[in-house]
């Protein structure tokens, strides 16, 4: 099974409101660290390695 | 320092062969006395290879190196240290050093997890078991010195090595000069800085840590659980690692990280080290120095373990990172797997060809190890910010986070590489339940033998063997050519004494295993046939592609 990549939040504008002010608070330190804490949590929950690659793979971004 | 132990002075003897100037032939050499060599030495002769061991010492490690024994080199222990009747090298280890299971991680100031090694109850040696190298090595030179087939030669040097079509020529130097002497076979354990490795220009790569770790050796009296401890990021070590350990003599092993600016000379002071031990176990602590050392680690291998007749193992033909206790315990097993492949070719049951499959399964043991270690290393000591965000995230998450625990890295303690692609096994025919895949070391299980208690592997380990559940095979014995597996059927030749082997083994009745004499499987089968049997033996044996 592929990585989903059409829309599947509801409320699209609310949930990135939550991701925004769930770290409008932090540090640059602390808000890569939660980022990196909510990889793996989310990863975790995944579970699936090829899932896991396939969104590794779409994450990485282009270097200039 | 150094109060707890008194090391010992082997004799310099010149040989026979140097005070005449006629150099013999000898079947094996092994270069290096360490725990490898030495091992080395004890499974040929019980193989009745005749062997010599040249050192370029005479005396046994000095300060503070391994600590942890594994099961399985626990298991090889037992088995070729067995003398008569007496307690067996692998029982008196065990029974010397400090057993233990259980670990308990820190980050910062808290603790994170803790962890049981879990071993499977039921098995003849334990987990892990803690002892100083030097120990080791005593126990080892002892056992070699009772050997009539094992010439030990303290203060040889070799310094020179010509490889020809049937054998290597060496060039020795010893306290009476340089001489000459000539070995079918050479087995190379001379360590990290491999002489023999420069010597027959073996390639050696891998991964260079910028890093450094303090060793401390202690001894205190305070009585503490056997328990392992690893900080993270500690308040009395702030962005740095620091490792615990419990050894016999009321000796502690701690190994600091220092960073790789540290300047060493002054890490070293003892005054500087003191404080360090008393940061990690109180201002009040009570301890005497015993060792202090400063080492740094690379991750890497020799590109082939068979150059012709020199046959690299242990440090000479790998180096990882202590995290995870994989130098020695790796060595060994190394050896384990080389000798009884050596014994049949000098014997010319087998082809030399069957010594490339040592490259073939210790190659990807060592890649395997190295694989881990390296992984444990960048846990330890991230390499970049993002890299430390998520170990530090790990780590916090693994406080509350059951998930995040199997991901804390404070080394994966080292258990035997299964040879899972070796050419000398043979894929199984049928689907075939259970773990004793080919290629995986045999599990132990307690048995019962000519009514006495005993256990599974004191069993396997002279030559081949067949272990045969169910129905009795109409064969005591299957041969390829001039090598031969014995039966050892569940029911006449041993019992089942608590039903465990069966367990293990997936033992429905017809159930047939060819174990090699490293204990590890070859092949197996649901039910007993001759030519298959006869096959998988000519194929592990290498006398068959």
């Amino acid at each position: 099974m592929p990585l989903i990549r059409t829309p599947q939040i509801a409320d699209p504008d609310g949930f990135y409101e939550e991701l925004i002010a769930a770290q409008r608070d932090l540090d640059d330190e602390h808000c890569a660290l939660m980022n990196a804490r909510l990889v793996l949590l989310l990863a975790n929950h995944v579970g699936d390695r090829e899932l896991l690659r396939e969104a590794l793979a779409a994450a990485r971004p282009q270097q200039p | 320092m150094l109060q707890t132990y008194t090391w010992p002075k082997f004799e310099y003897r010149q040989s026979e062969e140097q005070r005449s100037g006629h150099p013999r032939r000898h079947a094996v050499v092994v270069v290096g006395a360490g725990p490898i060599g030495l091992s080395a030495a004890l499974e040929l002769a019980r193989l009745g290879v005749e062997v010599v061991v040249l050192d370029d010492n005479d005396s046994v490690s000095i300060g503070s190196r391994a600590v942890c024994y594994a099961k399985r080199p626990l298991e090889i222990w037992d088995r070729i240290g067995r003398g008569r009747g007496a307690p067996t090298l692998g029982e008196r280890l065990a029974e010397r050093g400090v057993r233990w299971k259980i670990g308990h991680v820190y980050f910062r100031d808290e603790p994170v997890y803790s962890f049981d090694l879990l071993p499977e109850p039921r098995h003849k040696m334990p987990a892990m078991v803690n002892l100083q190298q030097y120990h080791l090595e005593e126990m080892l030179v002892a056992a070699c010195a009772a050997e009539p087939r094992i010439d030990l030669r303290w203060k040889h040097r070799v310094v020179g090595l010509v490889p020809a079509d049937d054998h290597v020529a060496l060039q020795v130097e010893t306290p009476d000069g340089v001489f000459h002497t000539e070995a079918r076979w050479v087995i190379a354990c001379d360590g990290a800085h491999s002489g023999l490795r420069r010597m027959v220009g073996a390639g050696f790569s891998g991964q260079f840590f910028q890093d450094r770790f303090l060793i401390a050796d202690i001894v205190m009296q305070r009585e503490l659980p056997a328990e392992r401890r690893f900080w993270f990021d500690p308040p009395f070590h702030r962005g740095q690692s620091v490792l615990l350990h419990k050894q016999p003599d009321k000796v502690w092993r701690i190994d600091f990280q220092l960073g790789w600016d540290a300047d060493s000379e002054v890490e070293k002071q003892p005054e500087r080290v003191r404080e360090r031990v008393r940061a990690v176990l109180g201002e009040d602590a009570g301890f005497e120095l015993e060792w202090v050392s400063i080492y740094q680690f690379a991750c890497r291998r020799i590109d082939r373990f068979r150059h012709g007749r020199v046959l690299f193992a242990g440090d000479a033909a790998h180096q990882v990172s202590p995290f995870g206790a994989r130098g020695a315990n790796t060595g060994v097993q190394d050896v384990d797997n080389l000798a009884w492949k050596l014994a049949l070719v000098l014997e010319g049951r087998a082809p030399e060809a069957l010594l490339d499959s040592y490259h073939d399964e210790r190659a990807y043991a060592a890649d395997d190890n190295l694989r881990a270690s390296t992984r444990s290393t960048d846990f330890i000591t991230p390499k970049s910010r993002g890299s430390r965000l998520y170990r530090d995230a790990v780590l916090g998450l693994a406080k509350t986070e059951p998930f995040a625990r199997p991901l804390v890295n404070s080394g994966r303690l080292s258990t035997p590489t299964p040879y899972v692609d070796s050419p000398l096994n043979t894929p199984d025919a049928e689907a075939c339940n259970g773990a004793m895949r080919p290629g995986t070391v045999c599990a132990d299980a307690p048995i019962e033998v000519g009514g006495r208690r005993g256990w599974l592997l004191e069993q396997l380990g002279e030559g081949f063997a067949l272990l045969a559940f169910g129905p009795r095979p109409p064969v005591a014995e299957v041969r390829a050519g001039a090598v031969g597996a014995r039966l050892l059927h569940e029911g006449s030749d041993w019992h089942d004494a608590e039903g465990l082997a069966a367990q293990r083994y997936d033992a429905r009745p017809g159930t047939v295993y060819l174990i090699r004499p490293d204990q590890h499987v070859a092949a197996r089968w649901r039910t007993f046939d001759a030519a298959a049997v006869a096959a998988a033996l000519a194929r592990a044996s290498g006398q068959r592609g």
